[in-house]
């Protein structure tokens, strides 16, 4: 139980993807300006990454070591064009959105790195297990940017109004800044600064020590 | 011809691999930190997507477009859907030759990209390419084009980031910035420099 939970829990915060292990790091900027395609792309994102891991931890003894990384790409891009097909058939409008970073979960490194770190090591039904709390680490960065983006960018959540706008009679200056891609680094940034004010072992070392003040008067 | 120029400069400035739709930032962070393997990494993507957004481009459009084996005598046949998996298999087999061919023919270039190589099957702006010239309907020539502007956008961007992080180096980052969240910020604001592009036209 232990176990279960520790392989779950810990990638959302204390081994983050993204903020930490600095994986998946592309489609978390570009998809993060609304919060429905947001979710959307978190739910492929997590499936993929489950479904990926199960399957390619139970044929882990039967791949020889030199062709699996083939082997585990070619699993991927099965699955990716799975959900590929499944959003085109039943969210046609989002898919468009998302237009090529579907696709992209194929060179998403949290799969390819999940599936070599843990799946290749471990039982199927614990690496599931990774594969959703490592796609949940993954959503957690994704939606809170994609909340104050949407939120402070439009005035909106999922297309409904919180915030009205001024240009709608309301109150509220929507800030342009938000919708435009390089928040979403900025966003990442101060995210990455706060989990590692919580955990200061995730602290970087710097690689040159800033030198005591030598003078008296300086001090 | 002006139509090829204004594609490569769209490519390169506008429409930047890393800095307008953040393909490649796995590796772009991680393998940032200095000038000179920047630049090998840089180097790498340019041959790389020159050579696979087109051949990528040929597969597309007489095997798996709908009516593409018109050729073959089946018109009605639409294997669209095979096309993610043919993309990375394309990719991945490209590095692969290229790799052993370096190593045969020009070791020099093999030693200096070696390490990186692999890498790049992984890099999602290889993949990212060429799902944006499907999606654009590049030609072939137009395909060569978007693929080389894309890789030397993507390696002048790496390149400018490691020249920035050499510096910041010595600065005094506040703790919990240290490292990759003032990567983080400092690509952001890159990328804001870059914006003053998208109203170039040409």
């Amino acid at each position: 139980m232990s176990k279960t939970n520790e392989v779950v829990i810990t990638p959302i915060f204390k081994n983050n993807p993204i903020a930490l292990q600095i994986l998946g790091v592309c489609s978390a900027l570009a998809v993060t300006s609304s919060m429905s395609v947001t979710v959307v792309m978190c739910l492929a994102l997590t499936s993929v990454t489950a479904f990926s891991n199960l399957f390619i931890s139970s044929i882990r003894n039967h791949v020889p070591g030199n062709i699996r990384i083939i082997v585990q790409m070619t699993i991927i891009a099965s699955l990716v064009i799975v959900v590929d097909q499944v959003l085109k058939a039943f969210a046609y409008e989002i898919s468009k959105q998302l237009s090529v970073f579907v696709g992209l979960i194929i060179t998403n490194c949290i799969v390819m790195g999940r599936a070599e770190a843990f799946a290749m090591k471990n039982p199927p039904g614990i690496s599931f297990l990774d594969g959703i709390g490592n796609g949940l680490g993954y959503s957690v960065v994704l939606l809170s940017v994609g909340f104050v983006r949407e939120l402070f960018g439009s005035g909106k959540l999922f297309g409904i109004e919180i915030l009205p706008l001024v240009t709608d009679g309301g109150w509220y200056y929507s800030n342009g800044l938000l919708l435009l891609p390089p928040s979403a680094f900025f966003l990442i940034g101060i995210f990455i600064w706060i989990l590692r004010t919580a955990y200061p072992d995730q602290v970087e070392k710097p690689e040159f020590e800033m030198a005591p003040n030598t003078k008296k008067e300086a001090a | 011809m002006e139509h090829y120029i204004s594609l490569l400069v769209k490519a390169i400035f506008v429409e930047n691999m890393a800095l307008a739709f953040f393909l490649g930032m796995c590796t772009f962070l991680a393998i940032s930190k200095k000038v000179q393997t920047a630049i090998g990494l840089g180097i790498a993507v340019i041959v790389v997507l020159t050579i696979t957004v087109p051949v990528n481009n040929l597969i597309y459009n007489y095997l798996l477009k709908d009516g593409a084996l018109a050729w073959a005598g089946m018109p009605d046949v639409d294997l669209s859907f095979l096309g993610l998996i043919s993309y990375i298999g394309v990719i991945a087999a490209m590095v692969q030759v290229l790799e052993m061919f370096l190593d045969k023919y020009v070791p020099a270039l093999y030693n200096a990209l070696g390490v990186f190589l692999p890498l790049i099957t992984v890099n999602c702006a290889i993949l990212g390419a060429a799902l944006f010239m499907v999606e654009r309907d590049y030609n072939f020539g137009e395909s060569v084009v978007y693929g080389a502007g894309a890789g030397v956008g993507w390696a002048l961007a790496i390149a400018t980031l490691a020249g920035i992080r050499e510096k910041l180096r010595y600065s005094d980052v506040p703790h919990g910035l240290r490292g990759l969240g003032i990567t983080f910020i400092t690509v952001g604001l890159m990328s804001l420099g870059f914006m003053s592009f998208s109203g170039v036209q040409l």
